[in-house]
């Protein structure tokens, strides 16, 4: 049903730090090797390797040249990489315009999902989402989206410290964490508490569960770590100052 | 966003089915509707034909047409499936007053009242999906609603128009109520045009990327993207070629659309000597022209927040 669950067990999501995110696309290469052959497979490429090359990622690192943030410090401007993927919001009216049942919000989780046996790609809940975290794989006709790796998470033939998202998994910044955002005592809860964590265009309404950590701020110069003066060899005794001698002869 | 003919087609064809399905059935109650078997059969098979052939075209852009059954199921919530609902249901009255219009003597005052709240309620459920989606502020506010009520009836007049002349079959106040509707027509798109073209959504490229709020001063460039190629959410979202023509087929909108119909409906009723129809046919031909060049304009200028993504300043 489309119909929103009041209230969810828990908020499962991720927690992306911005400032620690070097744009190596990891987590976007790691999602689509997972992914591919998961829960909502086969992410179709078209035209792999020739020109208009197209495809059904789930994950998606832009880059940005920031100005104006405490982030930048001194300087003018600074360079920040920023992944974009499904939000699993709150109020995630791309659940709620769909005419068939196919998307749904799960109760127990919070998880945002596609049944891609009911959907019928009508793509109106592509235009619902104002953050772009859905494709439509044109090949099966069907809209696509992030699972938080729902085929993960709960897989008990993966080791339990394998049990997170493909993205968090890969990450080696580790600037991507993944845990219950409802429980104000989770790991990610507090670190949304300790770095200020954000929501994107809150405006919008949406409440997302995944929270985006903001660059922090810049020292405005680096700090002063002087490296000894340079003296002249001692030439008055030992070895050296006998070499020294004879040679001043 | 992406112009999808087949949903062009859909909204202005059915459009103006429902809008002369609504016409004829106020006309019916009102008592002023003429029975002759030619012109209510034709009027009826054109109506139903306007709507069944938008509906069935508006499933060719579905990735699962054989599917489209179950967008029946989710009217709780889901504007498109109230609209798919309320235009299968307008079929009800639709043919049983098509029925007793045609065949049978009795008054179709009653049926003309359901079918014609059914056909306005079908053009309210299709706004509304336009009107409900937050990322696309030219959908999302107060003038779209208005503007498919007014639209859909004002196509729907002026081909009922061109039939009532066609079989000579005179309906009272017809060719004034099309002046009234046209005029009503271009301004509420003129108030539409005016609002989006002064007012842009909330959102920036600094909220899109959480860094502060549309007025925080903080500037976000997009130095690069996360892929070479286009793809589904530019292609869909990021519609480009029409923003370039945007004025010059406003201007053709507004003409073909609203003005030279309206001065030719208006010519005919100053000729009653002259065969309205050589007014009337070019006024409808050009009304629809010019209508879906509007409805085109909907689709292409409209703006999506993801944009903001990939360098988009404002959306």
């Amino acid at each position: 049903m489309t119909s929103l669950p009041t209230t969810t067990g828990k908020k499962l999501g991720l927690v992306i730090d911005l400032d620690t995110c070097v744009g190596c696309q990891a987590c976007v290469t790691n999602c689509k090797e997972w992914n591919t052959s998961g829960h909502m497979a086969p992410l179709t490429d078209l035209n792999a390797y020739g020109a208009g090359a197209d495809g059904v990622w789930f994950n998606r690192v832009h880059t940005y040249e920031v100005a104006g943030h405490e982030g930048c410090g001194a300087s003018a401007s600074r360079t920040m990489h920023f992944p974009r993927s499904c939000l699993h919001c709150e109020k995630p009216e791309c659940v709620t315009v769909c005419p068939t049942g196919a998307s749904y919000k799960r109760a127990s989780d919070g998880i945002v999902l596609v049944n891609e046996d009911l959907c019928i790609g009508c793509k109106l809940c592509s235009w619902a989402c104002p953050y772009g975290a859905r494709e439509f794989d044109v090949f099966e006709g069907v809209m696509k989206k992030c699972t938080l790796c729902v085929d993960r998470i709960y897989n008990e033939n993966l080791a339990e410290e394998d049990r997170v998202p493909a993205c968090v998994l890969t990450c080696p910044t580790s600037a991507r964490h993944f845990g219950d955002l409802g429980d104000p005592n989770s790991d990610v809860s507090k670190l949304v508490a300790s770095r200020g964590g954000v929501d994107l265009m809150p405006e919008m309404g949406y409440q997302p569960v995944n929270k985006y950590l903001p660059p922090r701020s810049r020292k405005d110069t680096a700090s002063s770590m002087p490296a000894p003066e340079l003296k002249p060899a001692d030439t008055a005794n030992g070895l050296l100052g006998w070499v020294d001698r004879l040679l001043s002869r | 966003m992406h112009p999808a003919l087949s949903v062009i087609f859909f909204t202005t064809s059915s459009g103006a089915g429902y809008g002369m399905l609504s016409v004829l059935g106020i006309y019916a109650t009102l008592g002023y509707l003429s029975r002759s078997l030619w012109f209510s059969l034709t009027t009826m098979i054109i109506a139903l034909g306007l709507i069944t052939a938008g509906l069935l075209s508006s499933t060719l852009h579905l990735g699962h047409p054989e599917r489209a059954w179950r967008a029946f199921s989710q009217w709780r919530t889901s504007w498109l499936s109230r609209e798919g609902i309320m235009a299968v249901a307008t079929y009800i009255p639709a043919l049983l007053f098509g029925m007793v219009w045609i065949f049978l003597p009795a008054s179709t005052a009653v049926l003309g009242v359901v079918m014609a709240v059914c056909a306005l309620g079908t053009l309210y459920t299709t706004a509304m999906i336009y009107r409900s989606l937050k990322p696309i502020h030219h959908w999302h506010n107060q003038h779209v609603v208005p503007c498919y009520l007014v639209l859909g009836p004002m196509t729907g007049a002026v081909w009922l128009l061109v039939l009532s002349q066609l079989f000579a079959q005179p309906i009272p106040f017809l060719s004034p109520i099309c002046l009234v509707l046209l005029a009503a027509g271009l301004t509420a798109k003129w108030l539409y045009w005016s609002f989006v073209d002064s007012t842009s959504g909330p959102s920036s490229p600094a909220s899109a990327t959480g860094l502060g709020k549309p007025e925080s001063g903080v500037q976000v460039r997009s130095i690069e993207w996360p892929h070479t190629e286009a793809n589904y959410v530019m292609k869909e979202m990021g519609f480009q070629v029409a923003r370039k023509h945007a004025q010059r087929l406003r201007t053709i909108a507004i003409w073909a659309g609203f003005l030279i119909p309206g001065v030719m409906i208006e010519t005919a009723i100053l000729q009653p000597s002259t065969n309205p129809l050589i007014w009337c046919v070019p006024a409808a031909l050009l009304m629809s022209v010019g209508i879906i060049t509007e409805r085109w304009l909907f689709f292409a200028e409209a703006k999506h927040t993801v944009m903001l993504y990939y360098g988009a300043q404002k959306a």
